[in-house]
């Protein structure tokens, strides 16, 4: 079974001289027994839906059910072709990677939820950004998701990835921290180290509520999305610089399942309070339902 | 505690906009519209929680009767179910209420079938498009759909379960997970059997053969990639 803990993931993965991804892989073949390159292959099928997720609704704009949001992406990676930009090429086309994903997935197209559909925009957006920005080949960005897919699983094992239970914070934080991790084995950095990128990303999302406008998976998600992103990114780069979490992954991870517990039910999910009850988002609301 | 694939994390592959509301519901109807073993005419979704309130947002609907329709999270044609419902005869309710202590994303399925029977399936849609069925017909039960599983309702009485292993010894199926429930000695019996291999048709109509078996169905797990 797979680790239970960060602690036990890093002991781990340090006893057998492995990165995160080559653990995670080992426990897949285990725990399904397919082959080893039957999973990666299953993982190359998720990369290129995240491929064509974050790329489509860049070249067109893309309208969500209700209408609510789209052509983001669009507007995004047009003003980062013009150069004019304060944070820089790289940066922007994260941020219209991630829009995209989440803009097609608003419009009930296909997605990988990475962990939920929700948060479909950052792990992508994350990964293929540092991934051309380090030239980085297409095996290593599928070790990547396999990264990101360990620091997941433990998560999961010891707080939540459901919006419903944690909020926003268990959903996009934890997508952002599992993004996060990724980037800085991709960069060299050790397990450890990757723990520390995602324990920094929950801390500085942590409390984040879950508060959809008119219930939809589109105002503030998409933003959000595009928010996790830009922090999963400065937080790889953060930690690569030899700063590190002074609370551990383990605890970090108990205090956001704790917080979310505490969040009552008008916070997560049920577009009952937040954002969600502002005069504008019940104006829009009132428009998307008026049947 | 527990245990996930990296599939479950990063995926799954699916149609937006809500892995919990859309996906999970689709698996959560596909499963029950499974358990319940027979032309459907008409279901009707009593709606709990997160899935009453938000339900028309998510898709949750159109997931739901795309599920009854044996349409896959990832089917494309998910977004236009109520259009093939209507085209098949099937009629589609949504009645939101309260459930009760259970998770906010529930739903109890009534699904009446073409010889008037009606069976009633609840269970939850458990984040990240994962589910667990709870109830059926009343019966306490708990399984996720993730492995092959036996679902068998039977007269509860002295060797049925060593007939019910024995079948799947001889056809080579390992049993990972089994669970009994009952309503009382000697009535009927449920029993969730969760297998490591796939519980084919031939498998399960020996065990249907079995002569104190009302009723037994396999739900094999939604398998992605084609698209």
């Amino acid at each position: 079974m797979f680790a239970a803990s960060g602690e036990e993931l890093v002991r781990i993965c340090n006893d057998n001289h492995i990165p995160i991804w080559e653990y995670a892989i080992r426990e897949e073949v285990i725990r399904s027994e397919a082959s080893r390159s039957d999973v990666i292959e299953n993982m190359r099928r998720t990369l290129h839906v995240m491929m064509d997720s974050s790329t489509y609704a860049q070249d067109q704009q893309v309208r969500s059910i209700s209408g609510l949001i789209g052509g983001d992406a669009y507007k995004i990676k047009m003003y980062a072709d013009k150069g004019i930009t304060l944070t820089g090429d790289f940066l922007n086309r994260a941020m219209a990677r991630a829009m995209s994903s989440s803009e097609v997935n608003a419009a009930m197209g296909r997605i990988v939820a990475c962990p939920t559909a929700g948060s479909c925009g950052i792990l992508p957006a994350v990964i293929l950004s540092a991934g051309e920005k380090l030239k980085k080949a297409k095996d290593e960005l599928l070790n990547a998701l396999f990264t990101a897919a360990g620091v997941g699983i433990i998560i999961a094992k010891n707080a939540t990835l459901a919006g419903a239970e944690g909020g926003c914070q268990a959903e996009c934080g934890s997508a952002a921290a599992m993004a996060s991790a990724a980037v800085v084995e991709m960069m060299g950095g050790t397990p450890e180290q990757a723990l520390n990128a995602a324990a920094i990303v929950i801390k500085n999302i942590l409390g984040l509520v879950c508060d959809p406008v008119a219930g939809l998976v589109e105002v503030p998600c998409a933003k959000r999305n595009v928010a996790g992103t830009v922090s999963a990114l400065t937080t790889a780069d953060l930690v690569m610089s030899g700063v590190s979490s002074k609370i551990p992954f383990d605890e970090v991870v108990g205090a956001m399942y704790k917080v979310g517990r505490q969040m009552p039910v008008e916070l997560r999910e049920t577009a009952q309070g937040g954002i969600a009850i502002t005069p504008t988002a019940l104006k829009f609301k009132k428009e998307i339902f008026k049947d | 505690m527990r245990d996930y694939s990296v599939f479950d994390i990063v995926g799954p592959i699916m149609i937006g906009p809500s892995s919990s509301h859309t996906a999970g519901a689709a698996r959560l109807a596909k499963v029950a519209a499974t358990i319940a073993d027979g032309k459907i005419i008409k279901a009707e979704f009593l709606l709990h929680g997160s899935f009453a309130e938000t339900y028309k947002g998510h898709g949750t609907d159109k997931a739901l009767a795309a599920g009854i329709l044996a349409m896959e999270p990832w089917d494309e044609r998910l977004k236009d179910s109520f259009e093939v419902a209507a085209e098949e005869g099937i009629e589609i309710i949504f009645t939101p209420t309260d459930l009760g202590e259970v998770h906010p994303n529930t739903v109890k399925f009534i699904l009446t079938k073409d010889d008037g029977s009606v069976a009633n399936i609840t269970g939850s849609s458990i984040g990240g498009g994962n589910i667990l069925i709870f109830d059926i017909d009343g019966q306490e039960v708990s399984f996720t759909g993730k492995y092959p599983t036996l679902l068998a309702q039977y007269r509860d009485l002295p060797g049925v379960i060593s007939k019910v292993s024995s079948v799947l010894y001889e056809e080579n199926i390992n049993i990972a997970n089994m669970r009994v429930y009952r309503n009382g000695k000697g009535k009927t019996a449920t029993m969730a059997l969760e297998a490591d291999s796939i519980i084919t048709e031939t498998v399960t109509e020996k065990i249907r053969s079995i002569k104190e078996m009302n009723s037994v169905q396999s739900i094999n797990p939604i398998v992605e990639g084609v698209f």
